[in-house]
């Protein structure tokens, strides 16, 4: 038999995703692109969203879209059909998020010649992407009514991670007991920092002052 | 099912610490996961034995993992407290100024070769 040795190791399994993604993020401030990583449970109006806020602002900005989907790319599709820039879809091989190896491979097959900004829209989910560091600048969600107003309580990580929470569908409001003004406090109480916005995407209610704030973001990168 | 990303992360750290160490055969690999760390053992172990055949350094490789029980301090009493147990509010004195202390590891603690 040979001798059985242990080698000591401790070292946490995110290490080297996040060293990928501090280095992503670095090249991109290099290249002055802007990535937005937008997470949210299934059909909580990621698309509609983003096709509202692009058609906003694609004559101020030069944007790019990356949509990770398990299997179809029916979203990448109606991106580039309802606002014309360019949108890749990214596949995930049945994983249920992204890393930031897998971004850096999208970002790689975009045309980013004068690109200021990309969106990556995430796999619809509210635990697995939280964990993991995309090399994003930003981190952002949509939590829509049906959904609940207690979910910051129950899926407290996604919340701390994220800059920014969309709160959509309230053109629902009226028939669901959701109550914003808890809603807020709950994400407070998650993430004190993380700025609320609440939206209609179906009528783009709201909708500019997510751009107004996604405007200041970009520019800001850019120039620091 | 983030797990099996995790197993990928496992083996490239794996592969890595056996490279350093010149070893040709890695029979256990020992992981530390906290009990909030978001982490299903059952899961880690299946995606574990599907991935890690597919590798000759892992062949048969066991995967073992060792539970981190979550405990949380309070910042309004100084005492600690299990989370699972008690959620964000202090047993003690009832505050909500409290933070987890450990539980939330996701690392491999050893190998054997
Ligand atoms: N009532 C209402 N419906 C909306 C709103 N925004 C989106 N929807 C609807 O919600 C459904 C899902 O919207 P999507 O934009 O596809 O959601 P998604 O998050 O991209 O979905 P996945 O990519 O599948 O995770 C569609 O039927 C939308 O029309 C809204 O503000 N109000
Ligand atoms: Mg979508
Ligand atoms: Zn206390």
């Amino acid at each position: 038999m040979d001798e059985v040795k242990v080698i000591e190791i401790k070292k946490s399994v995110f290490a080297e995703n996040e060293k990928d993604a501090a280095d992503l993020r670095r090249e991109l401030k290099g290249k002055g692109i802007y990535l937005l990583n937008l997470m949210s449970s299934p059909g909580s109006g990621k698309t509609t969203t983003l096709i509202r806020l692009i058609n906003l602002l694609k004559d101020r900005l030069r944007i790019a879209v990356m949509e990770a989907d398990i299997d179809s790319d029916v979203d990448a599709v109606k991106i580039r059909q309802e606002t014309g820039v360019e949108s890749i879809q990214l596949h995930t091989g049945g994983m249920c998020h992204l890393d930031a190896e897998m971004t850096r491979q999208g970002l790689d097959n975009l045309p980013l010649e004068g690109v200021d900004l990309v969106v990556l829209e995430n796999v619809g989910n509210l635990v697995c992407p939280a964990e993991f560091d995309t090399g994003a600048v930003r981190n952002a969600m949509i939590l829509s009514v049906p959904e609940g107003d207690d979910k910051p309580l129950k899926y407290p990580l996604m919340f701390s991670v994220c800059d920014l929470v969309v709160i959509n569908k309230t053109d629902v409001l009226p028939y669901f007991d959701f109550d914003l003004d808890k809603c807020r406090e709950n994400v407070r109480m998650r993430n004190p920092r993380a700025k609320v916005i609440p939206i209609c995407a179906r009528t783009g209610e709201g909708v500019e002052d997510l751009a107004d704030w996604l405007l200041a973001e970009v520019r800001d990168w850019k120039q620091k | 099912m983030h797990e099996l990303g995790i197993v990928f992360y496992i083996i490239r750290d794996v592969k890595e610490a056996a490279r350093e160490h010149d070893v040709e055969h890695v029979s256990a690999v020992v992981m530390n996961i906290g009990e909030v760390s978001m982490v299903v053992p059952e899961y880690l172990t299946d995606c574990w034995r599907w991935a890690a055949d597919k590798e000759e350094l892992l062949k048969d490789c066991e995967l073992r993992v060792n539970t981190i029980p979550a405990v949380s301090f309070c910042d309004g009493c100084q005492q600690e407290f299990e989370t699972v147990r008690y959620g964000k509010t202090c047993p003690h004195c009832g505050s909500p100024d409290t933070w987890l202390l450990r539980g939330n590891e996701v690392e491999i603690k050893e190998i054997i070769v």
